[in-house]
């Protein structure tokens, strides 16, 4: 008999806001996170703007110590660090005392695409310079890709499984699943999972010269991200993280944790790079097919999905994201669900997308709200043909949520979906 | 430059590496960096980079096997100095 899996803490770094509080309420009110960044004028990038958190040396200091920050240079493990332990609090958990055993039957699975990006340019300088001697103790730590799950697992004394997942722009959502799967088997009781990605020129690069990313709005950066939009015209790079603290139904019971709601479950599979899929763009029978199984595995009909939260990046590809839902669903027109994007405000997280659209959902299906979609206001015309522009709110609506789907997808032909329920 | 000087200088070094429950009072020349002061033996390196820089000398591989104590480090340090004059 599988267990139940439930929510029961949250913990967000997002460029519009950092912690619960803050980010709820740059959800309502449709704040942007975006932001012009003179370094990548300087550097020649075709898109000059991002998302990037913005953390105070403060509340920095209230999670690193002056020893760990020292030589410290991995911007997606410090978000990571805030989010996770920010989950951890928010679930009312407390860490392994010191002195004591590892917390046997709590685990971790948080996700990155790349660690300490910058911190690995430093060592390469280094290295470059004959001084290899001169990389000091933590360089491996930073740049490892598990060094975030082995932060946080030893913040927190996790003894079950601590590990680090990579799937691209899905690594978030991949990273909920397994956690979820390792719970529904009875394997741990407690699994903090998430996602976290690091920024600036030497991650983004890469994205520039592909030409996904926007060079469009680089003196207008609140309106650049556009998902949905007739005139979106590329991706806005961005970073952040997001945690999640799964939890069995018993254990969540047993210590009346505050429940955001139930894991109902989902699925994840691979276009194969086949039928029009390759390594970028996906291939649509399996994107249909990933989001039909997440409704079969979570034994829920079509017609009980009240809220989708879209992956929906501000590329050309948005159009054909709708039509799978259209298709995979069977729903279009005024019967679709509610959508919006989380990218209209941020930007793309990539690797931390999904995580930091995972904390918006399920603060939503908590609060009963649904974000406005941001530069969404002249509607791509081939959406508009398959879903009524009321299902594509504008403002911020009000509006009693049950079944909600969130789904990410990625390089690779990579592709996950997740459904919750309140409970 | 005296044992003296150096020590004062080292003092703070060593001190940064301390973990949270060690007191920067417990540092004395005696006392073994790792298993007296607790420092993780993977900050060894880092404290050696610091001193480096400090003094503006290098330590060589062997250097590094023969530093255990407080004291260990100046009588390197003294060696380098001499060496560099």
């Amino acid at each position: 008999m599988k267990k139940r899996v439930v929510i029961t803490g949250l913990g967000i770094v997002a460029p519009n806001g950092i912690g619960l509080t803050d980010f709820e309420a740059a959800l309502r009110a449709g704040t942007s996170g975006i932001r012009f960044f003179p370094k990548l004028e300087a550097l020649k990038f075709s898109c000059q703007i991002g998302g990037k958190p913005q953390l105070s040396q403060e509340k920095i200091d209230t999670y690193l110590s002056s020893l760990q920050q020292r030589n410290f240079n991995a911007n997606g493990i410090l978000y990571g660090i805030i989010a996770g332990m920010d989950a951890l609090k928010d679930a009312n958990i407390k860490p392994a005392d010191p002195e004591a055993e590892p917390l046997w039957d709590f685990g971790i699975i948080f996700g990155t695409g790349t660690s300490g990006v910058d911190k690995f340019r430093e060592a390469i300088y280094q290295v470059d310079e004959k001084n290899v001697r001169r990389l000091g103790s933590t360089t491996v730590i930073q740049t490892m890709s598990s060094g975030i799950s082995a932060y946080l697992g030893g913040m927190i004394g996790a003894g079950n499984r601590v590990t680090t997942n990579s799937a691209a722009c899905a690594t978030g959502t991949e990273a909920l699943l397994l956690g979820y799967e390792h719970i529904a088997s009875g394997q741990a009781s407690q699994m903090l999972c998430g996602s976290c990605s690091d920024d600036g020129p030497y991650l983004w690069g890469g994205f520039d010269a592909m030409r996904v990313t926007t060079w469009k709005h680089n003196d207008q950066s609140e309106q650049a991200s556009r998902p949905l939009s007739a005139s979106a015209s590329g991706f806005v790079p961005s970073s952040g993280a997001g945690a999640y603290l799964l939890e069995s139904l018993e254990s969540a019971e047993a210590r009346g944790a505050t429940i955001y709601g139930e894991v109902l479950g989902g699925a994840i599979n691979n276009g194969g790079q086949r039928l029009g899929g390759s390594m970028t763009a996906p291939n649509n029978t399996a994107v249909q097919k990933c989001i039909s199984k997440a409704l079969e595995n979570s034994k829920v009909t079509a017609s009980e999905i009240d809220y989708i939260n879209g992956h929906l990046t501000a590329t050309i590809k948005d159009p054909v994201e709708i039509q799978n839902w259209c298709e995979a669903l069977q729903r279009s027109g005024t019967q679709f669900p509610y959508i919006n994007s989380l990218k209209g405000m941020i930007g793309h997280g990539l690797a931390a997308s999904g995580s930091m659209e995972i904390v918006a959902t399920l603060l939503q299906l908590k609060h009963n709200f649904i974000f406005p979609n941001v530069n969404a206001e002249d509607l791509h015309p081939e959406i508009e043909n398959q879903v009524d522009s009321n299902r594509i709110p504008q403002k911020t609506i009000e509006t009693p949520l049950k079944t909600v789907a969130k789904a990410s997808f990625g390089f690779g032909d990579v592709n996950a979906c997740v459904i919750f329920r309140k409970i | 430059m005296t044992t003296e000087r150096i020590y004062a200088k080292l003092l703070p070094i060593i001190q940064n590496y301390l973990p949270e429950d060690v007191s920067p009072d417990e540092v004395d020349p005696d006392k073994d960096l790792t298993r007296e002061l607790n420092i993780n033996s993977a900050h060894l390196v880092d404290v050696v980079l610091d001193v480096e820089d400090a003094f503006d000398v290098e330590f060589a591989n062997d250097d590094m096997e023969s530093l255990r104590t407080v004291n260990d480090a100046i009588t390197i340090i003294q060696n380098k100095l001499k060496e560099n004059q």
